[in-house]
């Protein structure tokens, strides 16, 4: 049994390449934010309390276009609404009596990112765990935001670019190997990417924001597969499920 | 009036904290339905594949290194590649093919 401090050191070292792509990422946001009217300060703030790339650009977009709190709140909602999927797949593995402080403090911690390597670690999900890799990563996405800000397009585009892979490296590095090893996960990965291919290529569906894009299809697929493949242990949220 | 920025942000992010914790307010102990529970099963692979895809190969200058790199991901994770190491896999195959591009 690995102590807490060790778990934590674990989440910190795993959340040092997603800070790297994150901050990449929130370079480019930050130069979005500055064309919304944002300083560099107060894009450090947004991102340190908000680090969710989508819901971020979103937010600034209505900042600018001087949107009401109402329906800020709304499309944050809409928009984040995987978290709220996420969270519920994050609590599906805590076992009965789980304190409360337990799970909001995991809850807490949701990025795709950082909900991807927690759903691939082995085990009940822990606070030690999320927010090692928060502590490693936020900070490099507030940065990467108030950089992009204060000084622009600075980074050579090729840089970016390389850069800008490594988020999309690690979801690969989460879902495959359980693709490989349950044949229904592998289905529901390659049913994902045609759908998300078609989804961004239809008409009327094409006009749906990214972020609603992923939930409506999240649903679909993940029902579809639920029918077809239903998953009947009961050990899920166990003591050491390798999935 | 133009909204605060600051207001606007702390909005924003106690929004986007809710969604997080939402489930952690409502469930007490894992769901025993088997539909939900498979459905729970599958959202995360779901939700990261449709991110992935075609996501990534739009994410680069070249669709083609991004198309490689999503090719030399999927072969670096199939066996059995760190995160780490798949993700720095995929950035190298872009630096290294947009020299080309």
């Amino acid at each position: 049994m690995k102590g807490n401090r060790e778990i934590f050191a674990e989440g910190y070292k795993n959340g040092i390449p997603i800070g790297l792509g994150y901050f990449a990422v929130a370079f480019s946001l930050g130069i979005a934010a500055r064309d919304y009217g944002f300083t560099a300060v107060q894009g450090f703030l947004a991102s340190l309390l908000t680090y969710a790339s989508a819901g971020q650009y979103m937010g600034f977009a209505l900042y600018a276009t001087n949107a009401t709190l109402i329906e800020l709140i709304v499309l944050t909602f809409i928009i984040n609404a995987r978290y709220l999927l996420m969270g519920f797949a994050l609590n599906q593995r805590m076992p009965e009596g789980t304190p409360l402080s337990r799970r909001i403090l995991v809850g807490s911690c949701i990025t795709d990112e950082i909900f991807g390597i927690t759903i691939a670690r082995p085990g009940i999900p822990t606070p030690y765990y999320t927010f090692g890799a928060l502590i490693a990563a936020v900070p490099l996405w507030a940065l990467g935001t108030a950089l992009g800000i204060s000084l622009g397009n600075i980074l050579p585009a090729r840089i970016v670019s390389a850069l800008s892979v490594a988020l999309f490296g690690m979801f690969l590095a989460v879902i495959i190997p359980p693709a490989r090893k349950d044949k229904a996960v592998g289905a529901a990965v390659l049913v994902s990417f045609a759908c998300s291919l078609a989804a961004v290529k239809l008409p009327y569906i094409s006009d749906l924001s990214q972020g609603n894009r992923t939930i409506i299809l999240t649903v679909l697929i993940s029902a579809l597969f639920a029918v077809l493949f239903p998953r009947t242990d009961k050990t899920e949220g166990g003591e050491s499920d390798a999935e | 009036m133009q909204n605060n920025a600051y207001v606007y942000i702390l909005v924003m992010a106690l929004a986007t904290w809710f969604m997080r914790v939402a489930a952690s307010l409502i469930m007490k102990r894992p769901i025993r339905n088997t539909f939900l529970q498979s459905f729970l099963y599958y959202v995360p692979y779901v939700t990261l594949a449709v991110m992935t895809f075609p996501a990534i190969v739009e994410a680069t200058q070249s669709p083609v290194a991004g198309a490689a790199a999503l090719i030399i991901g999927i072969l670096a994770a199939w066996f059995g590649a760190s995160l780490f190491k798949v993700a720095v896999l995929c950035c190298a195959t872009v630096f290294i093919l947009e020299f080309f591009l």
